[in-house]
């Protein structure tokens, strides 16, 4: 009875769920950090460069980047499930914003890790 | 009194119309909504609307008065009566058949879907199945629904997936079934739930809260189906 899209990040709607709860769990933690970092912190490029070359940070941002990315999929897969009626322009605004997503991450990791 | 009616008859009409009726109330009574449609009737018998019980039982007087859905029978005037006037109209989102009467089909469909009925495949004991007080109790605010529609059809995610998305109606009766302590399909149950629209099209906007004329809660009841779909998957 149940219907499951192969579209959607998760392989269902409970996957779906946790995901994009955990990764609002996540952004809202890296953003407090960001917050009181620039609240506590004389930002120059000196403070701003020794905070990404700490590993730790770097782990920190990727999963938040990888977080973004998740969350954006399923908030949008779910937006165009409601909005978009044909099968067709769905399945291409899917595909153009999972691109862009993909992108997005694999461009940031290479900032991030300065590749 | 001002009274706005949403009216359509497919055999005459090429589209609904909004028509504006003077209706002269009884000088110091706060009629029902319920009321004031029969008084129109009087007059205009072709006026379309459903209504038996006329006291908040049996659910057939749904409807959208001042744009909120709720019984007619069991509203009185003075509580939804704005600047003098009152709209009437059907329940958002389904189909209208007639004036104020809607094909509630899809509601039954995705109220069939949730098997709204006891499963237990064990031999039944020779009197009866009998239940603890505690386990009794967990069906308080479920089991008092009547199915008159009006949350379901107050959901914008209804609205937009009433064929997939099962609506507050349908999964407040899915979880009286879930949290039964005598049915044995809880497995069944939620495997049917699991997918991306049944359940987790629900954004917790709780307008289904606000308009159900018993005051139940379905909002909480897909939380209890959520909490129990992450115990199963986790």
């Amino acid at each position: 009875m149940g219907m499951n899209s192969v579209t959607n990040i998760g392989r269902n709607g409970i996957q779906d769920w946790i995901i994009q709860r955990v990764s609002a769990y996540v952004l809202a933690f890296y953003t407090v950090f960001l917050l009181g970092f620039f609240i506590t912190t004389d930002v120059d490029y000196q403070s701003w460069s020794a905070l990404f070359n700490q590993v730790w940070f770097k782990i920190f941002t990727l999963l938040a980047l990888l977080s973004i990315g998740a969350h954006a999929w399923v908030g949008l897969w779910t937006v165009s499930t409601d909005y978009i009626k044909s099968a067709m322009q769905r399945f291409l605004f899917q595909a153009a914003f999972m691109l862009v997503i993909f992108v997005y991450v694999v461009w940031g990791i290479q900032i991030i890790w300065g590749l | 009194m001002l009274v706005s009616l949403y009216r359509y008859n497919p055999e005459t009409d090429s589209a609904p119309y909004m028509q504006d009726v003077d209706v002269e109330l009884p000088a110091g009574k706060d009629l029902m909504v319920l009321d004031v449609l029969n008084l129109i009737k009087e007059k205009d018998e072709s006026m379309a609307y459903r209504r038996s019980c006329r006291e908040g039982v049996c659910g057939s007087d749904g409807m959208n008065m001042n744009g909120k859905n709720g019984l007619a029978c069991i509203t009185p005037m003075s509580q939804v009566v704005k600047n003098d006037k009152l709209v009437l109209r059907p329940l958002p989102g389904l189909p209208v058949i007639r004036d104020l009467v809607v094909d509630m089909s899809l509601f039954y469909k995705q109220y069939e879907k949730v098997m709204p009925y006891l499963v237990n495949d064990q031999p039944a004991p020779a009197m009866e199945r009998l239940q603890s007080p505690e386990d009794r109790e967990k069906l308080d605010g479920l089991y008092e629904c009547i199915l008159c529609a009006c949350c379901s059809t107050a959901c914008p995610s209804f609205w937009w997936n009433p064929d997939k998305f099962i609506g507050p109606a349908g999964l407040l009766q899915a979880y009286r079934f879930l949290a039964d302590s005598r049915d044995t399909a809880q497995a069944e149950r939620l495997a049917d739930l699991d997918d991306p629209f049944s359940v987790f099209r629900c954004r917790g906007i709780m307008n289904c809260v606000s308009v159900c004329p018993k005051g139940l809660n379905p909002t909480k009841a897909i939380g209890h189906i959520r909490n129990l779909l992450l115990h199963r998957a986790t």
